[in-house]
């Protein structure tokens, strides 16, 4: 079974994000950039299906802009076998939307043919937790969402859920979608050693047009503003002067 | 123009918060028929039809609606779908299942956690774990959209609108549920609660939550934990709020032994009244509190719990 890991370049979880004084949206020239941190667990996982034996070849897959390249070396370092880059944009500012990943992603999956699609559960830049849904709709395949653990075993995949009410667990017969959870594992850092062997692994360039979609958006982003800030309010110095505050302003 | 909103149902239960909330949202879109799916539902289909607001519900009465799952729920969604210019649900964990499936098969962008309608075609939803508010306006036909509740006011009962049987869509069969594992506290429910107690990492175990839970009740509130408390197993996943967690926006949210992170933070600024309780006078927390107190969460909490 072959497992195929689309995997996203983001801002870095820890950078502190500025939204540009005009309204135009986010600044991301000169910051740090990494893999999606779902999309880490994701690779993880799928390598580990590898080890177990359970699946035969990890392919790793980005739509973006050409350095999302470095993306993809990252997810060879950590043990993928091979990668395909759709080069989409040529501005990093803007944001191929989750329908259009997903239309280029069905293309991928109809010339590889993978048993199993393994996404993040949601990108940290546009935080929309829609496109292995969409895939998922857009192949007639099942969908496992938001999942902490996934087993498989022959034709099906078991997997267990986070959901509102604590977890759920469902099967889903494969091929199918599974997008990943934080809880799901620990993903490996890559070693010296395999960040030179990935440079060496085969990472092939296509663009939308090879798999025939349209890319352009949706949706118009009409302005990025920065949300209402809150000020540091007042530091208590004592139990009974907190209790004092939160009396005082009516809140028990 | 004419809303369909899909209604969430937990254990043949509606999740009347939630779908009240997002009725508010969409209420000044048009029209709103609630579809209620899934066998058993028919007293939640009641209960929908009692929300102000709605002026029809659809109820689907089939076993393959259950448990939210997504094929089946799309497919039925997608098969109700014309004749509406927008289809919306609350943001919980079933409709982010659901709706972008259901976008995708009438080939349109779906818009998530929205925030704000400004108008028919024009929504503004948090980016960057809510560290930018983006306002989108949308070239579909057919606007699907989930709803982030927490800054809308629920509708109020006193509705009395007609509930009609609607046909199933087929089951495609994709996927099977096996078992739900959810723990009822008798707490009230996390992302409705007028209070929250949240604990972080500082909690330092499993056992140690029994001071958060210990105000929580005092207090009437609900438990929230920080991811980091989740993943170290003090509590479960379901209290864990923050971008990738529940969004709550409560009257007063109580944080003990958490730092602030932002995207932990993404889940409960819009709070009305923040109270951190933190021994380290740096953490992040402090600068969203609006009360603080710098001291060892293990001799203040049980303290705070006493005296108030
Ligand atoms: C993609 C992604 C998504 C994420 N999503 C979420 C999310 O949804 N929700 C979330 O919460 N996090 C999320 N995180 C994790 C987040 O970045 C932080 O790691 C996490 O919020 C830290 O939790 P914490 O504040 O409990 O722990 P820490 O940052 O370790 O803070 C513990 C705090 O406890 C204090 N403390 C310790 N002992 C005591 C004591 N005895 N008395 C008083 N204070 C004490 C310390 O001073 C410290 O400030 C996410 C991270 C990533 C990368
Ligand atoms: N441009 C992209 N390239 C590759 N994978 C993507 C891209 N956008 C989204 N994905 C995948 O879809 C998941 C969910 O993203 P989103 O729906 O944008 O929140 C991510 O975690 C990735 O696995």
């Amino acid at each position: 079974m072959k497992v195929l890991v689309p995997v996203k370049r983001v801002i870095d979880y820890n950078v502190k994000v500025r939204v540009r004084a005009d309204g135009s949206g986010v600044d991301l020239a000169n910051v740090k950039m990494s893999m999606n941190p779902f999309d880490e667990i994701a690779v993880e996982e799928a390598i580990r299906l590898k080890e177990a034996g359970t699946a035969t070849e990890v392919v790793a897959v980005s739509i973006g802009v050409k350095q999302a390249q470095e993306t993809l070396r990252t997810a060879l370092a950590m043990g993928a076998d091979r990668a395909i880059l759709v080069v989409a944009s040529e501005d990093v500012h803007q944001d191929i939307e989750p329908l259009a990943v997903a239309k280029i992603l069905a293309g991928v999956v109809k010339d590889e043919a993978p048993g199993l699609v393994l996404c993040g559960k949601q990108a940290i830049d546009n935080d929309m937790n829609a496109t292995g849904q969409m895939l998922a709709a857009l192949l007639g395949w099942g969908q496992a969402t938001f999942a902490s653990e996934l087993k498989v075993e022959g034709e099906t995949a078991t997997v267990t859920r986070e959901v509102d009410g604590g977890l759920q667990a469902i099967s889903v017969r494969m091929p199918a979608v599974v997008t990943v959870d934080l809880r799901m594992n620990e993903p490996r850092y890559a070693s010296l050693p395999n960040i030179m062997k990935a440079k060496k692994k085969p990472l092939e360039e296509k663009t939308p047009a090879d798999y025939g979609v349209d890319v352009a958006p949706r949706l118009t982003v009409i302005k990025t503003t920065e949300p209402a800030s809150r000020k540091a309010g007042v530091v208590a110095k004592s139990v009974d002067e907190l209790v004092d505050m939160i009396k005082g302003a009516g809140l028990v | 123009m004419a809303v369909l909103l899909l209604a969430d149902v937990s254990e043949g239960k509606l999740v009347r918060d939630a779908v009240a909330k997002a009725l508010s949202a969409v209420a000044p879109l048009g029209e709103v028929h609630v579809l209620v799916a899934g066998q058993g539902g028919d007293a939640a289909a009641a209960e929908a039809a009692t929300l102000q607001g709605v002026s029809k519900v659809l109820f689907a009465g089939d076993h393959a609606y259950c448990h939210g799952m997504a094929e089946p729920t799309a497919a039925l969604v997608v098969g109700l779908a014309s004749g509406y210019s927008h289809v919306a649900a609350p943001a919980t964990a079933d409709a982010k299942n659901i709706l972008p499936r259901v976008a995708a098969l009438l080939d349109v962008m779906v818009i998530t956690d929205v925030t704000a309608i400004q108008g028919a075609d024009t929504f503004e939803r948090p980016i960057y774990a809510g560290n930018a508010i983006q306002t989108v306006k949308s070239s579909d036909p057919v606007k699907v959209l989930t709803i982030r509740t927490a800054g809308f006011e629920a509708a109020p009962a006193g509705g009395s609108a007609p509930v009609e049987a609607v046909p199933g869509a087929q089951d495609p069969g994709l996927s099977q549920w096996i078992e739900d594992r959810v723990a009822h506290s008798g707490r009230p429910e996390l992302t409705s609660a007028p209070v929250v107690v949240s604990g972080g990492r500082g909690i330092g175990s499993k056992e140690g939550f029994e001071i958060v839970e210990k105000l929580a009740d005092k207090l009437g509130a609900a438990v929230g934990a920080s991811r980091a408390a989740v993943d170290a197993g003090y509590a479960p996943n379901d209290w864990q709020v923050g971008q990738t967690g529940k969004v709550v926006a409560p009257n007063l949210y109580v944080a003990l032994g958490i730092s602030g992170a932002i995207q932990h933070l993404a889940g409960m600024k819009d709070s009305k009244f923040i109270v951190a309780i933190n021994k380290d006078a740096e953490a992040p927390i402090f600068q969203v509190a609006d009360f603080g107190l710098v001291a060892d969460l293990f001799t203040a909490v049980p303290e705070l719990t006493e005296k108030l």
